[in-house]
């Protein structure tokens, strides 16, 4: 017997019970969907992330505000803003390992173009802030000298936006478009660098302050919202952090032993520590996936074990009828594959399916790669061979003429 | 036949004991004789006597603890499992008094059978099995289940498989036990006409009548063979008694 005969045979006699055998195959299914969709999941955040680590630009420090005290009560991190643009400049200046620095400002806001409008992030910075970030251009130019100082009404668009105000081959430099009924003329548009990144427009940093937030309380003159700024080399991270951190204690006046009120991040290392976090959840959730295909696997090994039984005659008739034990065997194991197989299956697409509603409904990224589903098949097949091999053992140890006696 | 060819079935002083809880019946004791080819035999006795012992062991599903059987001169017992198993297959053709028709396959399936482990495709299975629900006149239900079929007609469809192979040797349990009188009249006849075309039968039957109308008949008592006749009424080409 080939095993294609043995699959022919296997899928006669689960055909002549459909109902038992998907109830069987059940527990194959929820493993292989839940496996398949923890991968996607987590691929998708990984994905996500990887995307955000890029778009921050290689070597990046982020100096965002820290903790306050105002009386003695700690207030929360970044409810003032503590950084200035003196603090970007002295930092540029007196250390040697930054390349580039740039202090921003944002908030949102609606930009108008003729009849199209679209809600975005207006964030007020310097030509800086595209040096750290290595931001390159599609089109026109970054801003010049005499708009950052002079709070120029020009902007520079992300591509989103450029997509969302401008029809297709309509070109945005030199258009005006609206903020808050500002009018600003469009001088550049950036290269693309991610969906989460390019829904972004820029204004001059003293644009940004003098039009549009100018009225908010808790920023002067002179303050920042964060500052980014790009160290010269990998190996120079770890020190210009403490540089940075020493200089800024000088310059705000941090007593000795009082929590700095500003806090310097490597956003790139914390997202690959995060990273590293979603792996291990995704692995563990996989693993507790796996034991549903585990609890499948026995449920199939159980409903063979009983087919055997039922069948102790079909197997005495084909054993007197030439069917050898290897046949027998071949003929429950192909059973226990099919169910597997098609369970598997199944299960494929029923993860496909449920990754993409979450998809939809979350507004996760998800990511559906044939190596999880490979893997997710793989899993079925050696859970069929498991499961399947005992009892198809068993019944190719039945002795024929015992079996024959079995009513 | 000539002289040199050995005979096609051949028991010597075989016996075969089954031990249970250290229980010994011995089923069948120091049993011998011959089957030639084209040879019909009925083995006859009472309830318990060894008969579907012995059937089990000329087709190979058991084998004796002592004495040898010989298939075409060839010691079974020499034979792997799975050799076994193929030989059965090809060479032998199995009629239960039970039909044993597999009741999830139809007639035509079930037929084709045994040609599955002769690694025959499925088409050439097809239509051999055409051929052989043709010879016993059931071709017509080709597509029926067991259940939707007599038991006379399971019967023919079980002699039908039994014969799909081509086998040395159709081997009988009782097939007409369940059976009316006029089915297994039938049934006998059918028998008697695969006979004459040159098929081995051996019968095992509890029916007098059906005995005689085979030319030899083997009687065991007790598991030991206590008479083998060859009937002079047809003269036999050969006889076989030992
Ligand atoms: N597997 C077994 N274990 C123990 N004893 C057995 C076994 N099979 C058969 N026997 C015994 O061997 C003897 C012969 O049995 P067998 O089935 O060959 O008889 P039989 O002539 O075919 O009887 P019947 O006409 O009732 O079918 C009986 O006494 C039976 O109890
Ligand atoms: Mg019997």
């Amino acid at each position: 017997m080939t095993m294609l005969q043995g699959f022919q045979i296997a899928l006669h006699a689960l055909r002549l019970n459909p109902l038992r055998s998907f109830l069987t195959m059940l527990g194959i299914v929820i493993g292989v969907a839940s496996i398949v969709t923890v991968f996607a999941i987590g691929a998708g955040a990984q994905l996500r992330l990887q995307e955000q680590i890029r778009s921050i630009g290689a070597n990046v420090l982020m100096i965002t505000p820290g903790a306050v005290y105002q009386g003695g009560v700690r207030l929360k991190d970044g409810s003032k803003l503590t950084m200035t643009e003196g603090d970007v400049q002295a930092i540029l200046e007196q250390i040697p390992e930054i390349q580039a620095a740039a202090g921003s400002l944002a908030g949102t806001a609606q930009v108008i173009h003729e009849g199209k409008n679209w809600n975005t992030t207006i964030n007020g910075t310097t030509t800086g802030h595209f040096m750290v970030r290595d931001w390159q251009l599609a089109s026109g130019r970054y801003f010049s000298g005499a708009e950052e100082s002079g709070a120029g009404k020009v902007v520079i668009l992300g591509s989103t936006v450029a997509r969302e105000l401008f029809a297709d081959g309509d070109d945005p430099i030199g258009a005006q478009i609206r903020i808050m009924k500002v009018p600003l003329e469009v001088v550049g548009v950036l290269d693309r660098k991610g969906p989460a990144q390019d829904d972004v427009a820029f204004v001059p940093l003293a644009t940004a302050k003098l039009r549009f937030l100018g009225s908010a309380s808790n920023i002067n003159r002179d303050s920042v919202a964060y500052i980014i700024a790009k160290v010269a080399g990998d190996g120079q991270m770890a020190g210009a952090r403490s540089e940075i951190e020493n200089l800024l204690r000088q310059r705000h006046r941090v007593p000795a032993g009082q929590e700095d009120d500003f806090k310097v991040q490597d956003p790139a290392a914390a997202m690959e520590a995060q990273q590293g976090a979603i792996r291990t959840v995704a692995l563990l959730l996989v693993a507790i996936a796996s034991v549903s295909l585990l609890v499948g696997g026995i449920s199939i090994m159980n409903v063979m074990i009983v087919s055997v039984t039922e069948r102790t005659r079909e197997i005495g008739i084909r054993r007197a009828l030439g069917g050898r034990m290897r046949d027998i065997r071949l003929q429950f194991l192909c059973e226990a594959l099919v169910l597997c197989l098609l369970g598997g299956a199944i299960g494929v697409l029923g993860g496909v399916t449920l990754s993409m509603t979450v998809a939809r409904m979350a507004g996760w990224v998800t990511s559906i790669d044939g190596q999880a589903i490979g893997l997710a098949l793989a899993f079925s097949i050696a859970t069929g061979l498991i499961f399947g091999f005992y009892p198809a053992h068993k019944a190719s140890k039945l002795s024929p003429i015992e079996a024959l006696k079995t009513e | 036949m000539t002289a040199a060819s050995p005979p096609l079935i051949s028991l010597q002083s075989v016996s075969r004991t089954y031990r249970t809880d250290g229980v010994a019946v011995t089923a069948v004791r120091n049993v011998s004789f011959e089957i030639a080819q084209g040879e019909i035999v009925a083995v006859m006795g009472p309830s318990g006597s060894g008969k579907s012992t012995l059937m089990n062991m000329i087709g190979l599903l058991d084998l004796p603890n002592e004495g040898a059987v010989y298939l075409q001169g060839a010691d079974v017992a020499g034979l792997s499992e799975d050799r076994r198993s193929s030989l059965r297959a090809r060479s032998i053709g199995f009629v239960f008094q039970s039909y044993n028709l597999l009741a999830r396959h139809n007639a035509i399936e079930n037929v084709a059978l045994p040609l599955v482990y002769c690694g025959i495709a499925r088409k050439e299975r097809l239509a051999r099995a055409e051929a052989s629900l043709q010879a016993v006149g059931m071709l017509h239900r080709a597509h029926h289940f067991p259940r939707q079929l007599s038991g006379g007609e399971q019967q023919r469809v079980a002699i039908a498989r039994a014969l799909i192979a081509s086998p040395l040797i159709v081997l009988a349990d009782e097939p007409t036990g369940a059976l009316d009188s006029r089915t297994g009249a039938e049934i006998l006849a059918l028998f008697a006409a695969l006979n004459r075309t040159g098929q081995t039968i051996v019968m095992i039957t509890h029916d007098p009548g059906i005995a005689t109308q085979c030319r030899r008949t083997i009687r065991l008592h007790d598991g030991e063979l206590v008479a083998d006749e060859t009937q002079a009424m047809i003269p036999p080409k050969r006889n076989a008694v030992s």
